[in-house]
């Protein structure tokens, strides 16, 4: 227990050390700033004036959506980077060496480093998520329906893929990894957005492209799920026919059975990577 | 039970490091095949062979870094598949590198805190000291130098009171200076009865502090032994004139001879004090003229060279 303790903190101190945190910092910074600003023209202009108020509210928490699909991506890309150079990075260079040969399990060490990960990333994600919704409220006056459970999703998608980098980076090469992650990422969402389409033009064929990729990489799932969260109920309930298959508008809240299959994800990805790291030959 | 418990404690320490019948393919290559190999406790042995002789390969399946094909390991008196028998283990690998965004006292309270012994800072602040970086104990490790970065890794391996100390190639990175002090550091250890395992190219570093030494070469064992008895050959060197073919033939009998003009240099495969008085004596009965019988050891380097080239154990 002590050794997961010592690797997680040496993992936030990598994290808060190396330049990755003022990078996010940088980009999250720039990301409200622009969408403080979007949404303050939005209330100024005319026309935001000129809808009914159900209208704006699901314009709102569109735009909102949108805003912290950027957001959700940011995070992707920072951890799957961080991620990806922690086991293999740490075995290329040869400092995991001299600390694989201290009386350290190797399960362990990856527990600690996950944990470290987690930490980092989803707290990362539920910091500038709730800036976010913030400024939505400060300039647009909404407010998401269920901002809890939508950050809790966010946090736990950001853990998903952060577990998937952590197994990629035990078999293949720190850059490689990261690559490979964040495309696997995007390749769930874009399968998402076209089983949502399926969905919508009442195509099943199609609709099971989405549903099997959020199966194979919950990320997008969880996504889906929090976006629900974050859009105004009775907005989507009023308008969403219209829009039904658009990429930032979900149509219904997650399964509980959803997420225990992430949890389960999870679990499953972590212990290959602890498997696969444990015979690994440095 | 108290007389089993008796027996037990009676009982010689286990070895510091002790293996059997080690292997490891890499692939169609053959990196280890059959090593074994043991370090007594406070006994320092170097291992030496040629670059490919798998020797790294051999430290890092003792340290549980590569997992053997075959074969069986115990550290400290456990089997080396417990973690717990790294505990007192301390390790410099010969790809030294540690965490950049660290500080070297840093690297070194993490080390302390991953081997579960409980080392006081100013313990700690003594085994920086020790190799010469007592003043950069606050700096990040991203700035140093290869040779600093080597010094580093030498204190992570001496900081958590280690009873075995494994060196790959300690002194690759060091300056003159750098390979004395390792030197020092790797004789203090002994005289304080820490075993050290050390790798290192350079014989001459080898021959100074080592009591055993074990010679790989292609994964296998190609000798070993103490100091004495890998060297106990003796030799003796001659300055003759007037060698006539019988006197030759007479030096030839005495052992492997090797001329360099009026310098004659014989092996002596007869090991006794009369050797070298018989063949002078009988040098001068063949009418040759002796200047000059310098005696001789063989260098561990000559030795290791004439092991690697005849590929036996002799």
């Amino acid at each position: 227990m002590n050794v997961v303790r010592t690797i997680a903190a040496l993992t936030l101190r990598e994290s808060a050390r190396r330049k990755v945190l003022r990078a996010l910092a940088a980009l999250t910074v720039v990301l409200l700033a622009l969408s403080a600003w979007g949404f303050s023209r939005l209330a100024a202009e005319n026309d935001f004036g000129t809808m009914t108020s159900g209208q704006a509210r699901l314009v709102a928490s569109q735009l909102l959506n949108l805003v912290m699909f950027g957001m959700s991506l940011i995070a992707a890309l920072g951890t799957a980077f961080l991620a990806g150079p922690t086991v293999s990075g740490e075995v290329e260079s040869g400092v995991a060496l001299s600390m694989l040969a201290r009386p350290v399990r190797r399960s362990a060490v990856l527990l600690g480093k996950w944990l470290g990960l987690v930490a980092f990333g989803s707290g990362f994600v539920v910091l500038a998520g709730l800036a976010q919704c913030v400024v939505v409220y400060l300039t647009v006056d909404y407010w998401p329906s269920q901002p809890v459970v939508a950050l809790a999703l966010l946090g736990a998608q950001t853990a998903t893929l952060l577990t998937l980098g952590l197994l990629l980076s035990t078999v293949i090469s720190p850059m490689a990894s990261g690559v490979v992650a964040v495309g696997l990422f995007g390749a769930t969402w874009i399968a998402g957005v076209v089983g949502g389409l399926g969905a919508a033009f009442g195509n099943d064929g199609v609709a099971r492209v989405g549903t099997v990729s959020q199966i194979l990489l919950p990320t997008d799932g969880l996504w889906r799920g929090a976006m629900y969260a974050l859009q105004d109920p009775t907005a989507f309930a009023a308008f969403g026919a219209e829009m039904a298959g658009f990429p930032f508008l979900s149509a219904g809240p997650l399964s509980w059975a959803y997420l225990v299959w992430a949890a389960l994800w999870i679990a499953m990805v972590w212990g290959l990577a602890a498997l696969s790291f444990g015979r690994r030959d440095l | 039970m108290r007389a089993a418990a008796q027996l037990v404690a009676d009982l010689p320490p286990a070895a510091a490091a002790w293996c059997t019948g080690l292997r490891k393919r890499y692939g169609r290559r053959q990196a280890v095949d059959g090593v074994s190999l043991e370090v007594g406790r406070g006994e320092v042995v170097g291992l030496l062979g040629p670059n490919g002789a798998g020797k790294t390969t051999v430290i890092k399946m003792l340290l549980g870094l590569v997992r053997p094909d075959d074969g069986e390991v115990m550290l400290l008196g456990r089997p080396a598949t417990d973690p717990a028998a790294r505990v007192r283990v301390g390790y410099l690998p010969e790809l030294f590198r540690y965490q950049p965004w660290l500080t070297a006292a840093e690297v070194l309270a993490l080390h302390v805190r991953l081997s579960g012994v409980d080392v006081p800072a100013g313990e700690q602040r003594e085994a920086l000291a020790l190799v010469g970086l007592g003043e950069r104990a606050a700096d990040r490790v991203g700035g140093f130098s290869k040779g600093m970065q080597q010094r580093l890794g030498l204190a992570v391996a001496l900081v958590a009171r280690p009873e075995l100390v494994v060196l790959d190639e300690p002194t690759s990175a060091l300056d003159p200076l750098g390979r004395v002090d390792v030197r020092d550091i790797v004789l203090s250890l002994r005289s304080r009865g820490v075993a050290v395992l050390l790798n290192s190219h350079l014989i001459g570093e080898v021959e100074r502090v080592c009591d055993r030494v074990v010679i790989l070469d292609h994964g296998r064992v190609a000798a070993a032994g103490t100091l004495t008895e890998l060297l106990g050959q003796q030799e003796v060197q001659l300055h003759l004139t007037g060698v006539s073919p019988a006197a030759e033939s007479r030096l030839a009998a005495a052992g492997t001879v090797d001329r360099e003009g009026d310098w004659f240099a014989v092996a002596l495969t007869g090991d006794d004090d009369a050797t070298v008085p018989d063949l002078v004596s009988d040098l001068v009965a063949l009418r040759v003229r002796v200047h000059a019988v310098e005696p001789g050891r063989i260098s561990l380097e000559e030795r290791l060279l004439g092991i690697l080239r005849t590929g036996s154990a002799a």
